[in-house]
């Protein structure tokens, strides 16, 4: 094949999956700069392999050369997502970090479901282990299945199973999601 | 009931919600979920997190300036690759890696022709898989500390607030079926805050709150099943950091945003006191 009709294929096959990329970067990193730099290391990089590339699914393919790249950037840079983290926690919780941690709010129910915004939602998703949140992302907005979030985040699907459970169970409980009434 | 509440089935129901299992599991389920309240509402809570999430949490997709930038960069590499015929995955200068090094991910097995596979084999794998997976210590730290976000967000902190050990010891009768030691140690500059149930994996577990300043020091502790002794056991994770230790029958984990040398003080305080 010539090198053009590889760009333009690897555009259609591979590049048509930028936003779930960028999405992705995003979600784990939590820092746009961050987050697009690594999109593009990642791009650059399946780019490069494309020529070796055999399999069917390049949606999953690109998610995990992603994913792959963002861990690299944590672990390089831990202690600046350290200190966001609780930037993140204080945010939605102003209360939590005070001294009126004796005096639970009067009806936290109402109030939670009066604060269920984006940036609340936003809030809860981004206080999730990156481990529980990569798994809710893939599941929800990519709408992979568990063996591929198993293989993108390279563990065994019983992990994902468990992983995306606890994961919506904190934001079910966090996001004051109403509880039906017995 | 709620999420919280275990039927032991809840993961194969989850697995019905995303459309993982095959039709005779899912009659099944199906058919459990319609006698089985907390399953109903289990499902509800599904249901309604899918949809807060799909509906309300932020999707960030690429930005025009970073498709120009990947545009650009593309076109050298073909350039760069044209240059180099012969040599198709010849490393990118843009990203500043020799990837003819790494090619391990261009031939990684699984990505092969798998997928279409496991989806039938992996419903039945899943069960078996699933509740019978010993919990890694790492495991254990990702609970932990999903467990002191959570009591951060508001009204998760206490079921019961009060800085008694005399309040807070009798209010774990009947939810938990051990008696966790409570301590106060106000005297030593860590007040105790309350307690509150917690879950973690599959069991309750007592949840005492201390502060130190504004630091908020979630204390988890359960019932051995393994006894193990030794010193407590240093992690970090996620920034947080944790101390984890056994003693007289029970488990202890201690997470806490403190700084490592002042958390290694509090647990010294709170295992010295009587």
């Amino acid at each position: 094949m010539s090198d053009d009709s590889g760009a333009a294929r690897f555009k259609a096959e591979v590049l048509v999956h930028l936003d779930a990329a960028a999405n992705l970067a995003r979600w784990l990193l939590r820092n746009p700069v961050e987050a697009e730099d690594v999109v593009q290391e990642a791009v650059l990089r399946a780019f490069s392999y494309y020529p070796s590339f055999r399999g069917v699914n390049a949606r999953a393919w690109l998610l995990q050369i992603v994913r792959n790249a963002a861990y690299a950037v944590m672990k390089k840079t831990r202690g600046i997502h350290m200190v966001k983290l609780h930037e993140d926690a204080s945010d939605n919780a102003e209360s939590a970090w005070g001294i009126d941690l004796v005096d639970p709010a009067g009806d936290p129910e109402s109030l939670l479901m009066q604060q269920e915004t984006r940036r609340e939602i936003d809030a809860l998703l981004g206080a999730l282990p990156v481990e529980l949140r990569e798994c809710i992302i893939l599941r929800e907005f990519e709408e992979l299945s568990y063996r591929e979030i198993a293989e993108i985040t390279a563990v065994p699907i019983g992990t994902v199973m468990s992983r995306l459970w606890r994961a919506r169970r904190l934001l079910s409980e966090a996001a004051g999601v109403k509880e039906p009434a017995r | 009931m709620s999420m919280r509440d275990g039927c032991d089935k809840v993961l194969l129901l989850q697995a019905e919600f995303d459309g993982e299992l095959d039709a005779a599991q899912s009659i099944a389920i199906t058919r459990h979920r319609e006698s089985c309240a907390c399953c109903r509402d289990a499902w509800q809570r599904l249901v309604e997190t899918r949809r807060t999430l799909r509906d309300r949490a932020s999707y960030h997709k690429a930005s025009a300036v970073l498709g120009q930038r990947l545009d650009q960069a593309l076109a050298s590499a073909a350039r760069a690759a044209g240059r180099e015929a012969g040599l198709p995955d010849r490393g990118l200068s843009e990203a500043g890696h020799d990837t003819r090094r790494r090619p391990w991910l261009a031939f990684a097995p699984w990505w092969r022709p798998a997928l279409g596979f496991a989806a039938g084999a992996a419903a039945a794998a899943i069960a078996i898989l699933l509740f019978f997976q010993p919990l890694a210590t790492t495991e254990i730290a990702d609970l932990v500390v999903a467990s002191h976000v959570r009591s951060m967000q508001p009204g998760h902190l206490l079921d019961v607030a009060s800085n008694d050990q005399h309040n807070v010891k009798p209010w774990f009768d009947g939810k938990v079926d051990f008696a966790p030691p409570v301590k106060n140690l106000a005297d030593q500059g860590f007040p105790l805050v309350g307690g509150r149930l917690d879950y973690l994996q599959d069991r309750n577990v007592a949840a005492l709150v201390y502060r130190s300043g504004p630091h908020l020091i979630n204390v988890l502790i359960w019932p051995s099943e393994v006894a193990e002794g030794g010193e407590p056991r240093q992690l970090d994770k996620g920034g947080f950091n944790i101390l984890h230790w056994q003693e007289g029958g029970m488990v202890v984990w201690v997470v806490s945003d403190l700084d490592a040398a002042k958390l290694q003080n509090f647990v010294t305080i709170w295992r010295n006191h009587d």
